[in-house]
């Protein structure tokens, strides 16, 4: 795959704050990347950087094969759109449209052509004389992802783009950024702190922690490998459990949680066979806990006791011990299960994950 | 009123009677404080309309028996400024010469450095403005005698320029300011977002910055009017007899040594002087307080 923004060890300091540290990013051609993070984590101020709006402190930046490192955000190719959607309020939706291009003296008819067809594509032609105002914040996010439309660039950027609207829109405009995307086949670049903005939108996510990505892998692996402790913990709602550890490392290795209590865990796809013993956690969702009769063909299954029960309305979680360990696990919504309830439990520990103590990272 | 309460069922908006002790007390402060700053412009409009025989009868707060508008056409026309005796109309057209360009070119250059230090942050720009926020803090008689050497240098000393130039100086910390810290206010996305459509330094600032700004300029404007209109000093230092403001020739008048004291003229001239930042206090107080409220308040 031909690549479209490539990344090269990009850092950027604020005085003596390090906000990336040597980052390194290659986008192919029409990918849809998701840079992930909590707040602070400098996915942001990378998609700044990308943009020309930051200077990078060392590194470079290519966009379609070009080095734009010390270029203008206009002579990039790229287009952005900004979670406050950030709209000229003085000028109809149409010249919040064509601003950019009447900046770079396009001609009227080339102008108007385009933006006819980027009013088509989001369905804004009704809006056209109206004020940022005058709209709703579902319509102002169209309007700004189509004043990066009319740019005809290569490369969108995002900017959490969907973080100001309602649960309801936001879901919908997510939809139509990916029937978009699957539409113009650009490349894409989406900031968000949304995992499931991100699982959802994404060819491949690069989770970000303190200016530096901890995984890039598509949605899928992410979810399943991911390949430190924090990437387990950021990713899942409700998140990972962890039961606190040790793994014995032979023909027939065995996780010994804190209390005793024996997992066998042969079933794993170790990186690399384990050797002696040392301290580890063991990860599993809480969709991957089975219950009832199914429990007992997993390679692990005990009793417990429910504390917590959580109706979701499309399934239940319910909180317990597992080993001594607080342990969730989601279940039917159809299966009744009240406080005190004593039911089986199980897992298979090939669907799960296993983390070094120490290093954090996956085994 | 308890057995009252108790047989009527509340419903409904609360009933709030009009004579209630705060009320009372409200509305007497607030008539008192504002008869206390209406008398004396009733004495000075009375005194103005007076004869002269009438005044020196000396009961300043009687109305005047005979309406007279000599006094005003005095003032404006023929009462003497030191030599001369053309009146205030000479001086109240120096004081447009001096008030327009001032306020403009301060206006303007204040709004492009307050635009700067947001937006296009340089190096030092925090150590500039540190400088400005202190300017604004130094009483400015301190810094008479340099600008003085100053314009005698550039060779404007006793002219207009001189006098725009100097306004223009003192004006820039507050106006700064107040421009930096609306910019600061508005969403820096926007700014971003024109960057990104190819916007450069004045094409950001006239056609996103400034249209977004009209209250704060606003503000600016009546600010720079009614502090330049009122400019005492400056005028009688810099600009030079031929270009003295109405403010000086008022003093002028008012202060004087020969000849009986016209109390009457005085008060018309004394009005005249004061109508114009008035009037712009009038027509603009809505938009000034609206300004001020968008400067202080996000959003």
């Amino acid at each position: 795959m031909q690549s479209s923004v490539s990344i090269k060890d990009l850092s950027l300091n604020f005085g003596a704050v390090q906000v990336l540290k040597g980052l390194d990013l290659e986008v192919g051609q029409g990918e849809f990347i998701v840079l992930l993070g909590p707040s602070g984590c400098g996915k942001s101020t990378l998609l700044n950087c990308i943009a020309g709006l930051l200077e990078v402190s060392g590194g470079q930046i290519f966009i379609g094969g070009k080095n734009v490192t010390w270029s203008e955000p206009k002579d990039r190719g790229i287009g952005m759109v900004f979670q406050s959607y950030a709209l000229y309020p003085q000028m109809s939706v149409e010249r919040n449209l064509s601003f950019g291009l009447r900046v770079a003296g396009m001609p009227r008819d080339e102008i108007e052509r385009r933006v006819a067809r980027a009013a088509e594509i989001l369905q804004i032609q009704p809006l056209l004389q109206r004020k940022p105002a005058n709209l709703s914040g579902g319509q102002r996010q169209r309007v700004a992802i189509g004043r990066a439309l009319v740019r005809d660039v290569d490369v969108f950027l995002f900017d959490e783009p969907l973080s100001n609207l309602d649960a309801k829109l936001r879901s919908d405009l997510r939809v139509e950024i990916k029937r978009l995307h699957q539409r113009l086949k650009n490349t894409m670049i989406y900031v968000t702190h949304d995992q499931i903005e991100a699982l959802t939108l994404a060819d491949r996510i690069a989770i970000m922690r303190g200016g530096e990505i901890q995984q890039l892998a598509d949605p899928h692996t992410i979810y399943n490998k991911p390949v430190n402790l924090y990437v387990a913990g950021f990713i899942g709602s409700p998140s990972m459990n962890f039961l606190q550890g040790t793994l014995n490392g032979a023909t027939q290795p065995m996780f010994v949680a804190e209390d005793g209590t024996q997992v066998p865990v042969s079933t794993y796809a170790f990186e690399a066979a384990p050797q002696g013993s040392s301290k580890a956690v063991l990860g599993v969702r809480p969709e991957h806990i089975v219950l009832g009769d199914v429990a007992r063909t997993m390679p692990f299954s005990t009793e417990v006791e429910i504390e917590i029960v959580e109706p979701m309305g499309s399934d239940t979680l319910a909180w317990t011990r597992i080993a001594g360990q607080p342990v969730t696990f989601r279940a039917d919504s159809d299966v009744l299960l009240h406080v005190g309830q004593k039911v089986l439990v199980g897992f298979d520990p090939a669907r799960g994950s296993i983390f070094d103590a120490q290093s954090t990272n996956r085994l | 009123m308890a057995s009252i309460a108790a047989t009527i069922e509340p419903f409904g908006p609360r009933p709030r009677p009009f004579f209630t002790p705060t009320r009372i007390i409200i509305y007497g402060i607030i008539i008192v404080a504002a008869l206390y700053y209406m008398l004396p412009l009733y004495v000075m409009i009375t005194t103005s309309l007076k004869g002269l025989p009438e005044i020196r009868v000396g009961n300043i707060f009687a109305p005047p028996l005979e309406v007279t508008f000599e006094p005003w056409v005095k003032a404006w026309t023929s009462a003497c400024t030191g030599l001369t005796c053309n009146g205030l109309a000479p001086g109240f057209w120096n004081s447009v010469k001096i008030t327009l360009p001032s306020t403009i070119v301060s206006v303007f250059v204040a709004a492009v450095s307050g635009y700067a230090l947001v937006n296009w942050r340089f190096k030092g720009s925090e150590f500039f403005f540190t400088c400005l926020l202190l300017g604004s803090f130094i009483p400015y008689q301190v810094m008479l005698y340099p600008m003085v050497m100053i314009t005698a240098q550039l060779k404007i000393f006793g002219t207009l320029w001189a006098v725009i130039l100097v306004h223009t100086v003192f004006g820039m910390p507050i106006l700064t300011l107040l421009f930096r810290n609306y910019f600061a206010s508005l969403p820096q996305e926007l700014f971003k977002a024109a960057r990104v459509d190819g916007a450069g330094f004045w094409r950001i600032f006239f056609q996103i910055m400034a249209p977004m700004s009209l209250p704060i300029f606003a503000v600016a404007i009546i600010l720079q009017v009614t502090g330049i209109w009122n400019d005492f000093l400056f005028g009688v230092v810099f600009a030079g007899t031929q270009n003295y403001p109405m403010t000086v020739q008022l003093n002028n008048i008012v202060n004087s040594a020969q000849g009986v004291r016209e109390y009457n003229v005085n008060m018309a001239a004394t009005i005249l002087t004061a109508a114009v930042p008035l009037i712009v206090y009038f027509v603009s107080g809505k938009w000034f307080v609206r300004g001020i409220a968008a400067g202080a308040v996000k959003g």
